[in-house]
């Protein structure tokens, strides 16, 4: 496809040489390759020191000023009361309840990933290859609103799914759920059920594609020596396959887990008021003008993810990606 | 994973991966029966009918325009500066060693990895500390950041399979730097820039959560669904926007697939 294009209109096998201010620029670029790398990494590197790095500075610089309770004014002197105030149980809470989420949405992604992945890896060929790829890619790159807006409608109390239990008379079981005390409510879009489904819809292409480029690397004649030498398929899959594939798991795992515990749009529009850190963010720099606490909330997803990547490193999920 | 004969799957892991897709397209699907349905209070389903109508009372929505174009022009700038910032680092990286080179792609990579909330709400909190606006570039200025490493993805993994000789045999052959990248560099990162280009537009197209910390009272196409999903006003209108916006995001996704499959296999990568 490149000789193609660079055929397409046939060059003269030696250029004339330019010369003026061109050909001093090209030959100083010669002799001094540093200086044509500096200033090609210039643009980039300034962009992204000053407006990405200096506002998260500008953030992290927010995290240790106050709120005056009485004013409303944000105090710009150096203190870590606004991190105490992180530790109130309302707010500890809250990251509880987003770390305990995202937990489960990256355990029950890798769960349903991996068959995907695995077929693909292994048995899809040619035209199924391509097909399983943009049967990944697809809904990984729709909207995320649209998304979340189609669940809305599955998951509303006059939607398909009722519908759909109650054909298959199965409303009981909804209901039964739906009274449980901490998953449940009133419907499922007003439930943590809700939530946890939306989640797991929306990342989930996200853990499939790097267990599926760890799977692509896990040879063949290894699954079927396994077998050779008397391994149930479960034994396989134990000791062979799921080592292998592990550092895929866990770098998808990056994706889910961290994407979790910034969102603040699903839980907003399916699940219940119970906060998540997203949200609590949100509204402590929105309706209630509080942004050194909200930058406080900020610094633990963070911390959390600059944890989760250091062991993540250490398994060789890099490597994966 | 290779394996000389093609072994047939076992049934259970075939349902298991059949249930998984299903999984993920199926809501998707649901949107565009939505799209022709006359209820107009609720989420029936079964539709009681289906209408084209709400088709031309989108169309003559100023809002939903407006929402639209905003869209459109923000995508094109931010994909803009991308495709500059991005093939800038990307060559960069990918033809020296220099100290410093692996600080450089995780620059580039930590505004995705990081969740948007923080990228959004530093981006704000930067702004009120300088006080600048909110205007249409404080929107573009979010989404180039995170555009820039899409479209790095894509030309890093182009310049990695274009050998190096190739180069020097157009230097040998009398070329100047300019012209070398002009009739040889050029030509042969072309599609992948493109590719990333179209992704770098979807990514930034459909973006919603840096964006309600830069935007202000302006509202993007995302705001405007978002505002629809949490205080509806007329579910049909949001119905038929969801459907058109699933269509116009389909488009550049599947170009860029066409562009960069063989041996990339890169094109999504990046999200």
């Amino acid at each position: 496809m490149t000789l193609t294009a660079a055929h397409a209109k046939p060059a003269p096998a030696v250029l004339p040489r330019g010369g003026g201010v061109r050909g001093a620029l090209s030959d100083l670029f010669w002799r001094q390759p540093r200086l044509l790398l500096l200033l090609m990494l210039l643009p980039p590197v300034l962009w992204l020191g000053i407006v990405y790095i200096g506002s998260l500075f500008a953030l992290l610089l927010q995290s240790f000023f106050s709120i005056d309770e009485f004013s409303g004014l944000i105090n710009r002197e150096f203190t870590l009361k606004t991190y105490g105030d992180l530790l109130q149980a309302a707010n500890l809470d809250i990251i509880l309840r987003t770390v305990t989420m995202a937990a489960l949405v990256t355990f029950a992604s890798a769960i349903i990933a991996f068959p995907i992945a695995y077929y693909a890896a292994r048995y899809a060929r040619g035209r199924w290859k391509a097909l399983f790829y943009l049967g990944v890619m697809l809904p990984l790159w729709s909207s995320y609103l649209v998304k979340i807006y189609a669940w809305k409608l599955i998951l509303a109390k006059e939607g398909i799914l009722t519908w759909l239990l109650a054909k298959l008379h199965l409303l009981w079981l909804l209901d039964g759920w739906l009274s449980l005390p901490v998953v449940g409510g009133n419907s499922l879009s007003v439930s943590s059920t809700g939530t946890f489904i939306v989640f797991v819809y929306v990342w989930l292409p996200f853990m499939i594609l790097p267990v599926q480029a760890a799977l692509e690397r896990v040879p063949g004649n290894l699954v079927e020596a396994s077998s050779d030498l008397g391994a149930s398929p479960g034994q396989t899959f134990r000791n062979v396959l799921f080592p292998l594939a592990l550092p895929g798991i866990v770098a998808g795992s990056i994706f889910t887990f961290s994407l979790t515990l910034g969102d603040y749009i699903i839980p907003q529009i399916i699940g219940t008021s119970r906060l998540f850190i997203g949200q609590a963010v949100y509204s402590q720099q929105g309706t209630a003008g509080n942004i050194p606490l909200a930058a406080a909330f900020t610094v633990v997803p963070i911390v959390i993810m600059g944890f989760y990547l250091w062991g993540a490193k250490r398994m060789g999920a890099f490597d994966a990606l | 994973m290779r394996s000389d004969g093609s072994p047939s799957a076992p049934l259970g892991l075939k349902i298991a991966a059949a249930g998984g897709l299903l999984f993920l397209h199926l809501p998707i699907l649901l949107i565009f029966v939505y799209a022709f349905t006359t209820e107009e209070k609720s989420f029936a389903w079964p539709p009681p009918g289906l209408t084209m109508q709400w088709f031309a009372v989108t169309w003559n929505r100023p809002d939903v325009w407006q929402a639209l174009s905003l869209s459109v022009r923000v995508a094109a700038i931010s994909t803009l500066v991308a495709l500059v910032l991005g093939t800038l680092c990307a060559a960069a990286v990918s033809r020296t060693r220099f100290f410093g080179r692996e600080t450089i792609s995780l620059l580039v990579i930590l505004p995705i990895a990081l969740p948007g909330i923080i990228t959004g709400i530093a981006l704000r909190s930067a702004f009120s500390l300088a006080e600048i606006p909110f205007s249409f570039w404080t929107i573009v200025l979010g989404h180039a950041t995170f555009c820039v490493v899409v479209v790095y993805n894509n030309a890093v993994a182009r310049f990695r399979r274009t050998s190096g000789s190739m180069i020097e045999a157009s230097m040998d052959l009398g070329a100047d730097g300019f012209q070398t990248f002009r009739h040889v560099v050029l030509p042969n990162i072309a599609t992948a820039l493109l590719a990333g280009g179209m992704l770098a537009f979807a990514l930034s197209f459909d973006e919603v959560i840096v964006t309600t910390f830069t935007a202000g009272q302006q509202q993007t196409l995302p705001i405007w669904m978002l505002e629809e999903l949490i205080r509806p006003r007329q579910r049909p209108v949001t119905n038929v926007v969801a459907m058109v916006v699933v269509l116009v995001t389909l488009l550049p996704i599947l170009v860029a697939y066409y562009l960069t499959r063989d041996g990339d296999q890169i094109a999504g990568s990046g999200k």
